[in-house]
């Protein structure tokens, strides 16, 4: 099958029920997304489906054929962080920086459909992804900020 | 060390030694060399840790290697001991490149907990650092002839202060390793006179965390690598009957191991390993184990009671004839650590000898329960420890590092286990729950008169009376756990802490004292007053409350960091609805190091902490835990949140104490009081409500 990834085709030969989250982190060697739950409940999977953020760990890879899906690895540009990477750095938005890729990934889809969210905005659309560290408030600092 | 370098070097390396004299200081003789690991072997034995190199290195480029068996689980004490040893070497903090957790390249360490590493491996690195300038000092003062009370150090320079002339470190130390003993007498520099140390340095590897580069042990991979998986018993204390393992190994590339209880299988990828594993068919027995309903009392009964009958006696006695009494039992729930990045281990076996990259907070730990479990000498065994995906207490053992060289040395291939998490739920190991007992009583006018207090199971940590009270007899009683019990954030403190910050507003209330004045009046710790007092003003404590509000506050100290927190909660009784409106918390820990990063430390702690507080409880029935997944067990999450106000008091005058514990001992209390302040109703449980207030009222 073929998916495309960071702008990038590829081809796999996977086992049947393979997720996305696999697809990227053991196929592809891409391993800024994470593993936390496999049943979708910490978000630290999270990746852009054709601009939406989806937990990769229960996306089947066989269903985003034709798809476009987006990264962590894939928003820097050019040597240039994306504006909400910046804002965790700027925010120190982060402990171990585990949640951190799915965190910044469900932030750019919330910032790309609604590019000045409300504090309560932002709780809502980042209920999915937990931080156990628990440095949520710096993380809504930084999503408010970026 | 020399009698050592002798044994260990074959006589070609001789050449490779320098001996420098010394001029003063106390110190004869500098021993350097060079090359050490390419003459010694890969397993060679480090410097001797009494030297300067085994903890400083400076490195040809002028980068300054630091070496601490200290791990980094999201802490930052990867940033924080940067920033004393670049204070001391007088160099910007991004010339530093901390080795971490490696059990071949850094001295021996018992481990990363107990908040130790700023008192005790900070300490240690600004001496050897230190030290390390004062030998670098006399290095220049010997070159140029001159006295080195006309030299200072600059900018990873040595300067001599009258003619402006300058030596860096790497031109005066080659590239050598400087051995010269630890100067115990050596001069660091006051806290108060601090440039980089005590300053908001970002965390020094930030960069790799955002883009995803940062590579934790389970997005590891090496050449040849298979994934492991290791089939798992339906509940404690079940034994393999039987199992048939042909259907496993149907798929290409799959092998099964099978020794004895232990059945795990190897795959080229990880589903190809799950896939398989579901095909293992396996008949279990299981013996009847403790539930969740009946734990309190079997924590009791099966509890080892202990001396003291006659302080009993007493503290009863005065119990008896006091005027005002409190008698309380208090349950706490086992809770789990669920570190975000579960267990992981890869391991490759080469001419028998095992590495192991591993999450642990324990890599020294875990390179002993390899050399057991494999009877190998521990020398033959590396274990190394990238960043990781936290830990809070609950990655202290070595369970999938064993797993994968287990299956690595049976499949004769590099292998990864990453734990489930499931398997996270299951098989690592809790908070232990516990059950206390307290009775505690004051005389009219406030003063404490007794204070008799039984734990069983929690632990003993934080459990001493930090009040002033007559009579007291406090115990700790070990209990059988039936469920994995271990290291947890801040021990049993949050179990005690919460137990006798609860009597204590309660014996308050009976008193009619404002509980914040009632603590002051039983207290003699200054520093604990002191948080208090800043808590309750930062607060607005004597503030006029709006209907339906209560005030909560709850203190306490452990590991010579003090907290206090206040929380505010609103009750609409007509609904019969409970919110956290805001917390404030005033916490002191010494020198601040890192105001940045400790600021995040206590926030995380006292967040983390509601967790425990309000809703996080293990569900278990006879052996089998009932919600091993994060959609059934509760986490802290976002909506979750109160506004959180943190006042840091930084004490210059007293030295550091590591703060990734203490704060989370004051927030299960204060919400409790708090409660009690707006409903009137005691809760005596940990969680304090997980199915909202209705069930427990």
């Amino acid at each position: 099958m073929k998916i495309n990834v960071n702008s990038t085709e590829y081809t796999l030969n996977v086992p049947d029920n393979t997720s996305l989250l696999d697809a990227l982190r053991v196929h592809l060697n891409l391993t800024g997304s994470k593993y936390g739950c496999g049943e979708g409940a910490c978000g630290a999977c999270k990746v852009l489906v054709d601009g939406r953020a989806v937990p990769s760990c229960i996306t089947p890879v066989a269903s985003v054929q034709h798809k476009s899906v987006v990264t962590i690895e894939g928003l820097e540009k050019d040597g240039k962080l994306h504006p909400l990477q910046q804002a965790f750095l700027d925010e120190d938005a982060f402990q171990c920086a585990y949640c951190s890729p799915g965190m910044i990934m469900a932030a750019v889809a919330l910032k790309s459909r609604n590019p000045h969210p409300s504090r309560q905005e932002i709780i809502d659309a980042m209920q999915g992804n937990i931080c156990r560290c628990c440095a949520y408030p710096r993380i809504i600092n930084a999503i408010s900020k970026a | 060390m020399k009698k050592t370098l002798q044994h260990t070097a074959p006589a070609k390396g001789m050449h490779r030694r320098h001996f420098i004299k010394l001029l003063g200081g106390g110190i004869a003789v500098a021993l350097t060399w060079s090359d050490l690991d390419a003459w010694a072997g890969p397993l060679a034995r480090r410097a001797d840790d009494n030297s300067i190199a085994a903890w400083v290195q400076i490195r040809e480029n002028g980068q300054i290697a630091v070496f601490t068996g200290k791990v980094e689980v999201g802490q930052n004490i990867r940033t924080s001991l940067a920033q004393v040893v670049a204070e001391e070497l007088a160099v910007p903090v991004n010339s530093i490149e901390m080795v971490m957790g490696d059990t071949r390249l850094t001295p021996y360490d018992r481990g990363t907990y107990g908040s130790l590493t700023t008192p005790t491996m900070g300490p240690k690195l600004r001496k050897a650092a230190a030290s390390l300038k004062e030998a670098l000092i006399d290095m220049a003062a010997v070159q140029w002839k001159a006295d080195k009370s006309a030299l200072r150090v600059k900018n990873g320079s040595v300067v001599h202060t009258a003619s402006g002339k300058t030596l860096s470190y790497e031109a005066l130390s080659k590239g050598q390793k400087i051995v010269l003993p630890l100067n115990d007498r050596v001069k660091l520099t006051p806290a108060t006179e601090w440039t980089v140390a005590g300053t908001p340095v970002p965390k020094v590897n930030g960069r790799s965390f955002v883009t995803g580069g940062h590579k934790y042990v389970s997005d590891m991979v090496v050449p040849g690598m298979v994934y492991g998986k290791v089939l798992r018993a339906p509940a404690y204390g079940a034994s393999l009957a039987e199992a048939d393992t042909e259907k496993a190994r149907a798929a290409a590339g799959v092998m099964v191991v099978k020794d004895q209880d232990f059945i795990g299988v190897t795959a080229p990828d990880p589903q190809t390993a799950a896939n398989a594993l579901a095909r293992v068919e396996a008949r279990w027995d299981t013996t009847p184990q403790p539930s969740k309903a009946e734990i309190f009392t079997y924590l009791k009964n099966n509890s080892e009671q202990r001396g003291g009958a006659e302080n009993a006696a007493a503290a009863q006695k005065a119990f008896a004839a006091a005027p005002v009494q409190v008698k309380q039992h208090f349950e706490v729930q086992y809770i789990a650590h669920v570190p975000l990045e579960p267990r992981a281990a890869v391991a490759t076996w080469e001419n028998g000898e095992l590495t192991v990259w591993t999450g642990t907070q324990r890599p020294f730990g875990v390179q002993e329960e390899l050399a057991r479990a494999f009877s190998m000498p521990k020398e033959k065994v590396r274990v190394m420890m990238p960043d990781t995906g936290s830990g809070y207490g609950g990655k202290h053992s070595g369970e999938a590092a064993v797993e994968a060289a287990r299956l690595a040395k049976a499949v004769g291939k590099p292998v990864k286990v990453v734990w489930t998490r499931e398997e996270e739920f299951k098989w690592a190991y809790l908070r232990p729950g516990g059950l206390i007992e307290v009775a505690a009583s004051a005389e009219s006018n406030g003063k404490l008169a007794s204070w008799e207090f039984h734990n069983y199971n929690s632990g003993g940590a934080g459990i001493d009376l930090p009040y002033k009270s007559a009579v007291e007899h406090i115990q700790h009683h070990p209990s059988k756990t039936p469920l994995k019990q271990g290291s947890y954030r801040g021990l049993a403190a949050t179990a005690n802490i919460f137990a006798i910050e609860s009597v204590m507003n309660d014996l308050a209330a009976k008193l009619k004292l404002d509980p914040l004045a009632f603590r002051l009046q039983n207290l003699e710790d200054e520093r604990l007053k002191n948080v208090l007092q800043t808590a309750a003003s930062k607060f607005g404590w004597n503030k006029n409350k709006p209907a339906g509000h209560g005030y909560g506050i709850a203190g306490g100290f452990v590991k010579n960091s003090y907290i206090a927190t206040c929380a505010e909660v609103a009750y609409n009784e007509a609904a019969n609805e409970l919110k956290l409106v805001r917390v404030v918390a005033a916490y002191d820990c010494g020198t601040i190091i890192n105001p940045l990063h400790l600021e995040n430390q206590v926030m995380g702690c006292i967040l983390q902490g509601l967790g425990g507080a309000l809703f996080e409880e293990i569900d278990f029935e006879d052996g089998r835990i009932l919600n091993p997944s994060l959609s059934a067990y509760r986490v802290p999450r976002f909506a979750d949140i109160p506004p959180l106000d943190i006042v840091l008091v930084n004490r210059k005058d007293i030295q550091p104490a590591g703060a990734g514990e203490t704060p989370i001992v004051g927030i299960a209390p204060a919400i409790r009081n708090a409660i009690a302040n707006a409903t009137g109703i005691s809760l005596n449980t940990l969680p304090l409500i997980p199915q909202g207030l209705k069930k427990n009222s």
